[in-house]
């Protein structure tokens, strides 16, 4: 291909135009069916072909001229860039500094976050930012930090991460409806449920490795899925568990009774309060996770697991017990995905098996990859971009004068999602933040690149 | 005796299409030991470009011969999905070879998303059915009023797949591509060493392994004549499921597991309940990997320092 001579000599461009017109031609292979005719059940029920050319050479046009802008401007500038930098190079000394002051200035935003929004947007309307934004975010950031344990510290790669929350939204949905516990008392509870659960599918599976041990989880969360939608006596099938209890504030209600929360604070009643509770609760829970983290990584079982992660081998060798290291890591991740899976069966009032489908688990496992395995900081701001940035496709309305009513942003939210993964995996293969903290150290704490740190067999 | 016969049939259709799909895991695992999870989704991009090219050549450039219609549109089929598993290898793969262990993972997951979600954009969410082709089949035999039947679409899958196992079989044993492909599975440095072009045979396994999908695609669309933007995940597990069964890496065994997943499902749904059926699959897959990882015809794994 061209590459190598870009590299050289500079744009060449008649080389840079021949292989546009080449990926406009592999475009046209790869494009031409399934964008140039759409099948279309007509008045009869029988599928009919339309073509669309009008889409079909737009969506060509696009690769030939991105193609060329990549081969003449962004590779030559890139591979400049590359000369400059030398790679393996820990980070300066101003993103040092940076990154200390990141995580507290965000902290106080966080705390900060629905007061700026009420403030700003009033009571009605803070309600869509506090809920689809700020709880949406924070249970991913949660789950994300939550299976950070299981693979960005022991190194284990966990596809069937979702099971877990699973259990945690079953437990509380179905102890509450029956039995009428309280929240306070079934979130513990839902923890231990999860946690026990992960022992139990980890016992067998945890000697495997790498990628079998990927696929199996994979497999275990999707039985449990299965189980939940053909369980009809228990679970009610796919139809779902609905009228999920609501959580209470040292038994106040967020509601507008007149023992509710409005009604004692003499304040209009609006949903709003209870969107805010419910926003410090996740909050709490996932600075909780956060917080057991960095302080169990400074434990021996923590650095059992990191150094597991780096080398199975010479874990053993140095006595280290695999099972039960690799067993902790699974069930506490487990756990903390317990935690908010009640938390999310009480924020719905409704669970049913289609939210804890693959793509759940791919979704959060995504943004614990993404944000650099291990890195806390990271992690979050995965969640943030990944899933506030998917949320934000709903809002962009304008798009619709653009190109038409019929414009749905919204069904790209996944598209995007993949491309996405993809395209940071290529970008940045150790994700957003690739420094590693180390916890025990010579004199001097100091942040190493990720290409150092070497990723062993797990 | 006659359920028996009948699941047998039906079990063996069904594990053919496995089988096809599960070579593609197989030999891509075997060569760069990574599992491509976009297969199963590349199968399903391959059912609706089959589907496209049904359409188009039967109401479009009207052709009658149903036969001749699908031959056309397989070999079509097969060719774009080459193309399409080829640009995949290139774009989302080749950049992180040598990178850290959960990369390219990582990223195939990211090309399965996109590949259903993009057919879901390109073709819409609902289900596409075809008008039947091939109906009738062949009565074997007929026991109190229950009769045993093999349709022409299943003796076509069984042809379709054997013949082209045969011509993939001698491929890989007998030509200088299938030295080079076991060569690279062997030690990839050492095959560069003597002058194989490591990068162009990887990109050939993936293009193989997407053609022979591409048949299994067809395949599946004219024998459960309608096909959705999510049917590549399961099929794609359980063709894995095969894979492993048949020890990873083993092309007879990918064949042997997928025959014998398809079997497995068809007499649980027979036999017992038809809701578990993908349980049963999954479970197996768990079960073969915690209690015989090599599977059945693999080689057992060398813990390297």
């Amino acid at each position: 291909m061209a590459e190598a001579t870009v590299k050289k000599h500079g744009p060449d461009l008649s080389a840079a135009v021949k292989d546009a017109l080449l990926s406009g031609l592999i475009a046209l292979g790869l494009f031409g069916p399934l964008v140039g005719l759409r099948t279309e059940q007509n008045i009869r029920n029988e599928l009919v072909v339309q073509g669309r050319w009008g889409l079909l050479a737009s969506v060509i046009a696009v690769i030939i001229v991105g193609r060329f802008l990549l081969l003449t401007l962004v590779w030559p500038a890139m591979a400049a860039r590359k000369e400059r930098v030398t790679p393996a190079e820990a980070p300066s000394p101003v993103r040092q500094t940076l990154s200390r002051w990141f995580a507290p200035a965000s902290l106080i935003f966080l705390f900060l976050y629905p007061a700026i929004v009420v403030s700003l947007l009033g009571f009605q309307g803070s309600l869509k930012w506090v809920d689809n934004f700020g709880i949406q975010i924070l249970i991913y950031v949660m789950l994300g930090w939550g299976l950070n344990i299981v693979v960005g510290l022991a190194g284990l790669l966990d596809l069937g991460y979702v099971a877990f929350y699973a259990v945690g939204a079953y437990s509380y949905a179905l102890l509450s409806t029956h039995f009428g516990f309280s929240f306070w008392i079934l979130l513990p509870m839902a923890g231990i449920f999860a946690a026990l659960w992960g022992i139990m599918l980890g016992f067998p599976v945890l000697r495997l490795r790498g990628d079998y041990l990927a696929i199996v989880t994979l497999a275990f969360g999707e039985i449990i899925r299965l189980v939940l939608i053909n369980w009809r006596d228990l679970t009610n099938g796919s139809s779902g568990i609905s009228s999920i209890p609501k959580i209470t504030l040292f038994g106040i209600k967020f509601d507008a009774s007149p023992t509710g929360f409005a009604k004692m604070m003499d304040l209009p009643v609006s949903s709003a309060y209870y969107k805010i509770f419910l926003y410090y609760l996740i909050l709490l829970l996932a600075l909780l996770t956060a917080f057991v983290t960095i302080r169990l990584r400074k434990l021996p079982v923590g650095r059992a697991w990191e150094a597991l992660r780096e080398d199975e081998i010479a874990c053993r060798s140095l006595g280290i017990n695999t099972t039960n290291t690799k067993l902790t890591a699974f069930a506490l991740g487990a756990m903390f995905a317990g935690f908010a899976g009640s938390f999310f069966a009480a924020r719905q009032g409704f669970v049913s098996p289609e939210s804890f489908t693959f793509m759940e688990s791919a979704i959060i496992v995504a943004i614990v990859v993404l944000g650099g395995m291990g890195s806390m900081v990271g992690v979050a701001l995965a969640a943030v971009a990944m899933i506030g940035g998917t949320e934000l496709l709903r809002e962009l309305a304008f798009l619709k004068t653009i190109f038409g009513d019929n414009f749905n942003p919204d069904q790209f939210r996944m598209l995007i999602f993949g491309l996405a993964m993809v395209g940071i995996m290529i970008w940045k293969p150790r994700g957003f933040v690739s420094s590693r903290q180390p916890t025990i150290f010579l004199a001097e704490k100091k942040a190493i690149a990720g290409t150092l740190v070497k990723e062993g067999h797990g | 005796m006659d359920v028996f016969l009948q699941q047998l049939i039906n079990g063996i259709t069904l594990g053919s299409i496995y089988g096809l799909i599960a070579i593609g895991y197989t030999m891509v695992f075997g060569i760069i030991g990574m599992v491509n999870f976009a297969h199963g989704d590349v199968f399903m991009t391959s059912a609706f470009i089959a589907l496209i090219f049904l359409l188009v050549l039967t109401t479009v450039l009207g052709i009658s011969s149903m036969i001749l219609a699908l031959i056309l549109v397989m070999v079509i089929a097969m060719v774009l999905t080459s193309l399409m598993s080829w640009a995949i290898e290139r774009i989302a793969y080749r950049p992180l070879r040598g990178s850290f262990r959960l990369a390219p993972l990582i990223s195939a997951i990211g090309m399965s998303i996109v590949l259903s979600n993009f057919v879901q954009v390109a073709q819409g969410p609902r289900n596409k059915p075809i008008p039947p082709i091939l109906s009738g089949g062949i009565e074997v035999m007929n026991t109190n009023n229950f009769a045993v039947t093999i349709s022409y679409k299943q003796i076509l899958i069984w042809v379709v797949t054997a013949v082209l196992l045969a011509g993939f079989w001698y491929l890989v044993q007998k030509t200088s591509l299938g030295r080079a492909q076991r060569a690279c599975e062997q030690d990839r440095k050492m095959a560069a060493l003597l002058g194989v072009n490591v990068d162009r045979t990887i990109s050939l396994t993936f293009v193989m392994g997407a053609a022979l999908a591409a048949v299994a695609g067809t395949l599946f669309l004219s024998y459960y004549g309608v096909v959705n933007f999510s049917d590549g995940f399961v099929p794609g597990v359980k063709a894995f499921t095969a894979a492993v069964l048949g020890g990873i890496g083993s092309l007879p065994g990918a064949v042997i597991g997928g025959l014998l997943i398809g079997l497995i499902e068809t007499f649980w749904s027979g036999y017992f309940s038809i809701d578990y059926k993908d349980v049963a699959a999954f479970s197996i897959l768990a079960i073969v990997l915690i209690f015989m990882p090599q599977g059945l015809l693999g080689r057992p794994e060398v813990e390297k320092v």
